[in-house]
Order: C-alpha cells, then sequence, then structure tokens
C-alpha cells in the first residue's frame, strides 16, 4: 500500500500538483474550442459553392503575406494545435492512471460515473478520429468514393470533401465523432471554467454550465451541416 | 421491518476481507442506521461473534466520523449524515450493502473504520492562520463584509466527513480542500498566508494519494453539508494565483 503517514518532503510547488495538470488541460482544451469555431466556420463556406470554399482554403494560406512566408500561419496553428494535443492527452492520461490506482479496492455496490467516463473515452476517440481525419483531408488525401478517385478529387478540397462525405459509412465515422465531441465539449467547457477558478459563486457556475451546452450545440451543430447537405444531395 | 445486510468484515488493515451477510429482524423505522448496527451487534455479542466495527462520535451530525458508503451512496440514500439516516428511508425486505469508505488514502483499520489521518495531515500543511496568542482581539477589530462571511461560514461547515473522497470516481478529495481553503481565503485572517496554504495542501493531497479532479460533483451531492462545487473553484484560482506568485 501507497498510503502516506508523513508530511510531503519534496518542496512544495504550485506547478506540479494536480490541479496544476488540469490547469493544462483547460488552457490547451481552451485552444481546440477557439480552433474548432473557427474550422466550422470555413467549413460552413462549401454551402456557398465550391469556389467560396476553395478560395477560403487558399486564403488561410496566404493570409499575413508578405510579414509571413506562403502557409506560415498555418504553420503556426498546426504546430500550437499539436503542441496543445500533445499537452491535454499527457494531462488526461496521468489523471486517468492515477484515478485508477487512488481506489485500488472497488465497491461492490457501484454508482457509475457516466460523466468521467465519457471524457476519457470519449476523448481517446476523438484523438483516433483526428487521426484518421487528418490523414483522409490534410496528410494524404485519399478518396473513399469509387466513382470519385484520381488527382482532380485530391488536389480540390471541395470536391475531395463532397466525394467522402457522399459516402454513407464514411459521414457515419463523422457523425459519432461529432456525438463525443458533443459531449466532451458540454462538460469540458464548465469544466475548464471550474478549472480556471472562474465559477467561484453559484450564478458564475450555473452560467459556465449553460456555456458548456451552448458551446456543443453550436459547434457540433455547425459541423454536421455540410456533411448532412452533401449526404442528401444538397451539395453536389 | 426485516432486512438483509451485506456487511463488509475485515479483521485488520493486512486481512483480506469479504462482504458477510445478516439478516436483522423488527428493526424500528425510527431508528437510526447507527442503531440498526447496534441491534445486530448485540446480537453477534449474545451469539459470542465478533461485533462489527463501525465509527461514530456525536450521533448528532456534527462530528463527521460515522461515514458508511451505503448500498453505492455515501451515507446513505438522504443527504445527511449515518447517524443521521432513519430506517425509515429503507423499505421491508430491502438488501443494503455496507461499505467503508474507499480510497488508498483511506486505508481500512477494521470492518467499516477507515484511517482519515490524511485529512488531518492536509490540515497541518496549511490550513490554519498562524497568530500570536494572548487576550481574544476585540470581536470587532477586523471587519468582514457580510457576503464573505456568509461565504466563510457556508464552506467552515465542513465536518471533514469524507464522502466526499468516498464518492468520487476518482476518489480525489478537492471539495475538502476546496472548503477549508474557502473557508480561510474569504476572511482577511486568512490573506497573509494564502498562496503557501493552497500550494502545501494540494502538495499533501497529492503526496496522500488522492485523485485529481474531474468536477462531475458528485462530491457536492453525497456532502451531508451540502457544500457546493464552486469551493472548488476558488481552491483553483488560489493554486493559479500561487502559480503565478
Ligand atoms: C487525446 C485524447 C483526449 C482525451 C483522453 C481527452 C480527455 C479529456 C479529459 C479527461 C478532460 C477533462 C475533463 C475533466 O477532468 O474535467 C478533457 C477536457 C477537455 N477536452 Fe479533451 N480529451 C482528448 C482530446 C480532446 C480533443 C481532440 C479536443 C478538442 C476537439 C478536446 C477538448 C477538450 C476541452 C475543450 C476540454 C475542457 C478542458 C477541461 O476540462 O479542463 N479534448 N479532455
Ligand atoms: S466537504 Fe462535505 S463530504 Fe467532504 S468532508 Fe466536508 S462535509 Fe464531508
Ligand atoms: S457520529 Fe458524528 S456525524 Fe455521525
Amino acid at each position: 500500500m501507497s498510503v502516506a503517514t508523513t508530511t510531503s518532503s519534496r518542496p512544495a510547488t504550485a506547478r506540479r500538483t494536480t490541479i496544476g495538470l488540469k490547469i493544462l488541460m483547460a488552457g490547451t482544451g481552451l485552444v481546440f474550442v477557439g480552433y474548432l469555431l473557427l474550422h466550422m466556420f470555413g467549413n460552413l463556406k462549401a454551402l456557398a459553392g465550391e469556389e467560396a470554399f476553395n478560395d477560403y482554403a487558399e486564403n488561410l494560406r496566404t493570409v499575413g503575406e508578405p510579414f509571413l512566408p506562403y502557409a506560415g500561419l498555418l504553420w503556426i496553428v498546426r504546430v500550437v494545435l499539436l503542441l496543445s494535443l500533445v499537452g491535454h492527452a499527457y494531462a488526461a492520461y496521468s489523471l486517468w492512471a492515477r484515478a485508477g490506482s487512488a481506489r485500488r479496492t472497488k465497491y461492490a455496490a457501484v454508482k457509475t460515473a457516466a460523466r468521467t467516463a465519457w471524457m476519457r473515452w470519449g476523448g481517446t476517440f476523438l484523438l483516433l478520429f483526428v487521426v484518421w481525419h487528418l490523414l483522409q483531408f490534410t496528410i494524404v488525401k485519399f478518396s473513399v468514393n469509387a466513382d470519385k478517385q484520381g488527382p482532380d478529387v485530391q488536389q480540390n478540397p471541395y470536391e475531395l470533401v463532397v466525394a467522402s462525405f457522399q459516402v454513407p459509412w464514411n459521414t457515419l465515422i463523422y457523425v459519432l465523432a461529432m456525438v463525443a465531441l458533443a459531449f466532451h465539449l458540454s462538460h469540458g467547457v464548465f469544466s475548464a471554467s471550474q478549472t480556471l477558478g472562474l465559477t467561484g459563486s453559484a450564478q458564475a457556475y450555473r452560467r459556465a454550465k449553460l456555456l458548456g451546452h451552448a458551446v456543443a450545440v453550436v459547434i457540433v451543430g455547425g459541423f454536421l451541416v455540410p456533411p448532412f447537405a452533401i449526404l442528401f444531395g444538397l451539395i453536389k | 421491518m426485516n432486512l438483509t445486510l451485506k456487511i463488509w468484515r475485515q479483521a485488520g488493515p493486512r486481512h483480506p476481507g469479504e462482504l458477510v451477510t445478516y439478516k436483522v429482524k423488527d428493526i424500528s423505522e425510527d431508528m437510526s442506521f447507527l442503531e440498526m448496527l447496534d441491534v445486530l451487534n448485540e446480537e453477534l455479542n449474545a451469539k459470542g461473534e465478533e461485533p462489527l466495527a463501525f465509527d461514530s462520535d456525536c450521533r448528532e451530525g456534527i462530528c463527521g466520523s460515522c461515514g458508511l458508503m451505503i448500498s453505492g451512496d455515501a451515507h446513505g440514500p438522504e443527504r445527511t449524515t449515518t447517524c443521521q439516516l432513519h430506517m425509515r428511508s429503507f423499505s421491508d425486505g430491502d438488501v443494503i450493502t455496507v461499505e467503508p469508505w474507499r480510497a488508498n488514502a483511506f486505508p481500512v483499520i477494521k470492518d467499516l473504520v477507515v484511517d482519515r489521518g490524511a485529512f488531518d495531515r492536509i490540515i497541518q500543511a496549511g490550513g490554519y492562520i498562524s497568530v500570536n496568542t494572548g487576550s481574544a482581539p476585540d470581536a470587532h477589530s477586523t471587519p468582514v463584509p457580510k457576503e464573505n462571511a456568509d461565504r466563510a461560514f457556508m464552506a467552515a461547515e465542513c465536518i471533514g466527513c469524507g464522502a466526499c473522497v468516498a464518492a468520487c470516481p476518482n476518489a480525489s478529495a478537492m471539495l475538502f480542500m476546496g472548503a477549508k481553503v474557502t473557508h480561510l481565503s474569504e476572511l482577511p485572517q486568512g490573506q497573509p498566508e494564502r498562496d503557501a496554504r493552497v500550494v502545501s495542501m494540494v502538495d499533501q493531497h497529492d503526496h496522500e494519494g488522492f485523485g485529481g479532479c474531474t468536477n462531475v460533483g458528485a462530491c457536492s451531492q453525497a456532502c451531508p453539508k451540502g457544500i457546493p462545487q464552486d469551493v472548488i473553484s476558488t481552491l483553483n484560482k488560489d493554486l493559479r494565483g500561487a502559480l503565478r506568485g
């Protein structure tokens, strides 16, 4: 048994505590929320047609020129996101492992802790989805649509998106990820507010809960519009 | 009423334990849960069996020593302490599982009794204010705004029972610590040691092996004193303040 009967002997620092890890998780989580809002806005350009969507994609690469090189800002954002993901996952899995060993003898009569499990397993699912999603649209740019193959599809962002979401199983994976994201955000945004110490009154606490649900609905709702529009043939 | 009890029996800290089934008969619904266990113990004594060990002291809901996990609920189905829980909250024929608080930081001493010394060590690490002793200062020498006084009193209601840890999916003691930190942070007397206090207490909490918090609020739901989750926000804010300082 690793039971402490003494006071801690190492010098106490705020950064090394479990709350320090939570602050890391909250900060990186909020980076994701900001990014997701922008990403969702970009996706909605698909409704405005091929030109608007592809122009937007190109503008992402030229923004900041001539002060930044071509795709400069895009790469800055990518690096920030990647570092955030590493930090977020590191904190999440460390705390998960810690929670597992904080109660080695389990209760015989259990009450399930659904939200905690949703954050951890749902977050892991999101991580796998992010890898799949990046391979599909950013790194390899492959088409899962048997009727639409070749460089014309792969090198045209709009065509690739339309081709991909015409395939029902591909859309299903996306929808499942959005369900996981909705749960993750509705608790995550509240939780981050609490972790950052912004909910120190009953009123602020209630507002943060509402904000979490609102952010989840807006982001996930926005992300689901283009794929469904494509699946049902509103966008071709 | 007649009940079936499945109770955790464990002879000592290093002994294996198991759930043992007992039947109790003719329990009055006006008894408290602990009185019902007293009845069981009298029967065990009469039969020459080892009586069940469980903690209690005040039996009026203020000392915090009587915590039991009752069919998966800390202190049972009502929001109160086990000593203040009445048998009318149960029905004839119920099967009730009784377990000790489960957390590595609260090792079992015997049967349902756990060692909550970890809480004392968290308090020793910083949950106090340093003052010169002598005659008591005049009550109005340090004015405290009513709002702060109210919140400090609310937080000070924590009786250190450990139900928050027992109910938490991560076995985290953040609600307990949040209550203690909020109690002192709301008051002028708590300001000089504010940063050092929170760092030492959280460091000791982690050292004891409690888990981290996921803000799901199982703690507040289980707390017999209704300590709200927002005290954890105050704890986090103080820690963030110390991080900068
Ligand atoms: C690597 C896989 C991931 C895991 C295991 C994971 C797990 C978690 C966990 C356990 C929390 C904390 C809940 C709490 O303790 O209160 C959390 C918070 C959060 N996550 Fe994730 N997550 C992952 C990926 C993601 C992704 C890809 C996003 C963005 C799309 C994201 C966005 C958030 C946000 C906004 C929060 C709120 C911050 C907070 O609660 O402090 N997470 N995540
Ligand atoms: S916060 Fe509530 S549940 Fe936790 S120790 Fe204090 S009184 Fe008990
Ligand atoms: S015995 Fe004191 S609170 Fe229950």
